[in-house]
């Protein structure tokens, strides 16, 4: 019986207007948008659908979700179980919640370790908030097992692991025997959405909350190593020029001229 | 006491010193003097001794080479353990790499196993007052945010052409150290099995003058014909959003901005791409940006210094017309 966990975190909406998006930089966060609801990390979501891949094909996998953050973490746990993951878990605990990715990776790994047993655990190649790409990885070396990233496909049999990555320019397949993380990232295809009857059900799933105590951990000792020394949007100052004509003809003639005159081409 | 700049250097295909070797030296040397202490290359790999001197050129005071077949292309669980060893054995205060295949797996990693933190994909990184600051977009660019840290080594992955190379100057002298490049096969607990590169024809996206990139308003595969007509008569490569390559109109390995390429040519011809923050931080280096689309309020003309409002399809085929006329005369 496979048992795969998937980190699942809950994001600000990476499709909000750019002209929406909005820093509060004495806080150092990012303001929230009203009628924008926060959303799965979408690479998360796509390692559920890898999970959801492996159980097509292996029925009896059980694939939990597994997310640290507030009470409102709650719906990326319900869309992941909607999709068709079987156990939710919510680290919610107000001391943790200025963990930084250090800390972050150390809770994930200790409640992967009362998860246990597993063959896999899947992470998002980054988180779509602070595109850090660490956590995956950092998980990895704290329970000392291998960790192969950014996939674009995961196969799983009797104990072994077989990953496609994306490379640069290229691609590579590599092997590992379970357990072991793998991060995936968005090559792997779209994650399914979840049907009506299915949202339905997991709206009536029970998902288990913990603290840090209840992993054994004591948050006062967790300290974050990085400090956000600010944070703030970036001026973007460019001076544009419409090359107006009245035709699109004339229009892509003059373009041409222009860069010509501008010794771009 | 950690002093001194640590490089993890990087060796090309070809078996040249990668030119984001040079940028993060240089970035080194600009740092040194207020971290404290030299700057040092660590270069892992297979045939890679001959590169001490080209690191020591571009501003290495020492090389440590770890060379070994086993290390012919990069592997975390055998390059990891080795880069840990230099890092305690040298204790330096700051550790470059780049954001390349490499520095995305191997910096987590190492970090992990030093008991320290990653600042990943920066674009500065500033040292002074006893403090190292790397600043880095996050929010898909949207925004961007300074860290300092709270334990040492730092460690920092710069994203390509983000770092200005020290000019190359062959007669400094660098000294080349051999480290043990042993590989425990007990450690090695991943297999590759199989490595595919995708050839692409022509100018490499990377290295290309001029990029002609096209998105999701070429309305399908069919519409990338005409732009790479026009990169060919341009001289340059043909790049992609995340849109068309999640839709299989082009390969990723063209993909450009957050999760795929960083490029820099001196031109960049937008076709159908709406400007989102995640594909503008591909080419946020680029000074030069066209943008063709039909979409007056598309976000790609806040940052285009040369906007066209129309239909590509009306307008890519004169333009190359024209644009051969010009290159021909
Ligand atoms: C975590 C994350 C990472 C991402 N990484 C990347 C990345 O690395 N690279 C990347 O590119 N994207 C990335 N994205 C996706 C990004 O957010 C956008 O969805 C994507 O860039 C949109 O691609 P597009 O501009 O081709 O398509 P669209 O946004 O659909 O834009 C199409 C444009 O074409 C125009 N158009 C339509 N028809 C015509 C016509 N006939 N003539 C002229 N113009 C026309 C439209 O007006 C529109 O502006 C990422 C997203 C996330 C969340
Ligand atoms: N708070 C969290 N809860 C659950 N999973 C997380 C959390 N933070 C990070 N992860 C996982 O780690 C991946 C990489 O995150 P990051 O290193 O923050 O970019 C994410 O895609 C998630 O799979």
């Amino acid at each position: 019986m496979p048992h795969i966990i998937c980190c699942v975190k809950q994001v600000p909406d990476p499709e909000t207007p750019a002209s929406q998006f909005r820093v509060d930089e004495a806080a150092k966060k990012v303001v929230p948008v009203p009628g924008i609801a926060p959303v799965p990390s979408q690479f998360d979501t796509i390692g559920v659908e890898a999970a959801l891949r492996i159980k097509d094909k292996t029925p009896d996998t059980t694939i939990t979700i597994l997310s640290l953050g507030p009470e409102s973490y709650r719906d990326s746990i319900k869309h992941s179980l909607a999709m068709g993951a079987d156990e939710g878990v919510l680290i919610n605990d107000p001391a943790l919640y200025e963990a930084d990715h250090w800390v972050t990776a150390q809770v994930l790994a200790a409640a992967i370790g009362k998860l246990a047993p597993f063959d896999l655990v899947i992470c998002g190649r980054q988180a779509v908030d602070w595109d850090m790409g660490v956590v995956g990885s950092t998980i990895a070396e704290i329970l000392n097992v291998p960790c192969i990233t950014i996939a674009k496909e995961i196969q799983y049999k009797d104990g072994q692991v077989v990953v496609e990555r994306v490379l640069l320019d290229g691609f590579e397949t590599a092997e590992s025997p379970a357990p072991c993380v793998v991060t995936v990232s968005n090559e792997l295809g779209e994650p399914r959405y979840p049907q009506l009857r299915q949202i339905m059900a997991a709206a009536r799933k029970e998902v288990k909350v913990w603290t840090a105590s209840d992993l054994g951990l004591d948050a006062a000792q967790l300290k974050n190593l990085v400090s956000l020394e600010r944070l703030y949007v970036p001026e973007v100052k460019v001076e544009t020029e419409i090359i107006d004509g009245e035709t699109p003809q004339e229009k892509a003639e003059k373009l041409a001229l222009k860069l010509r005159e501008a010794k771009l081409i | 006491m950690a002093e001194g700049v640590l490089v993890i250097g990087e060796a090309t295909e070809d078996g040249q010193l990668a030119p984001i070797t040079a940028e993060l030296l240089g970035a080194a040397r600009r740092l040194a003097g207020a971290v404290g202490g030299g700057v040092i290359c660590a270069l892992l790999g297979s045939g890679v001794e001959g590169l001490a001197k080209e690191a020591a050129a571009f501003g290495a005071d020492k090389v440590f080479v770890a060379d070994n077949a086993l290390l012919k292309e990069y592997q975390g669980d055998a390059y990891v353990p080795i880069a840990e060893r230099i890092c305690k054995e040298q204790s330096p205060a700051l550790v470059l790499l780049g954001q390349t295949m490499l520095g995305r797996d191997m910096a987590p990693r190492l970090a992990a196993r030093l008991g320290t933190a990653v600042a990943m994909d920066c674009i500065d990184v500033a040292a002074g007052g006893g403090k190292v600051v790397a600043t880095r977009p996050c929010y898909g660019g949207s925004a961007q945010a300074q860290y300092s840290f709270n334990t040492s080594p730092q460690i920092v992955t710069l994203r390509a052409k983000s770092q200005d190379p020290a000019p190359r100057d062959d007669s400094r002298q660098g000294e080349a150290v051999k480290v043990d490049a042993d590989v425990n096969p007990e450690s090695v607990r991943t297999r590759i099995v199989d490595r595919r590169k995708e050839k692409s024809e022509g100018v490499r996206l990377e290295d290309a003058p001029v990029v002609v990139s096209g998105g999701r308003g070429l309305g399908g595969p069919e519409g990338f014909k005409p732009l790479e007509e026009l990169a060919e008569a341009l001289g340059g490569a043909v790049g992609a959003s995340r849109a068309v390559c999640d839709l299989g109109w082009y390969p990723v390995a063209h993909q450009v901005g957050l999760t795929g390429k960083v490029v820099t040519p001196d031109l960049y011809i937008a076709v159908g791409i709406s400007g989102a923050s995640q594909h503008m931080a591909g080419i946020s280096q680029v000074k030069n940006i066209v943008a063709i689309n039909k979409d007056p309020d598309a976000s790609i003309f806040k940052v285009a210094r040369f906007a066209v409002v129309g239909d590509w399809k009306e307008i890519i085929p004169a333009f190359t017309e024209k644009v051969r006329e010009l290159k021909a005369q």
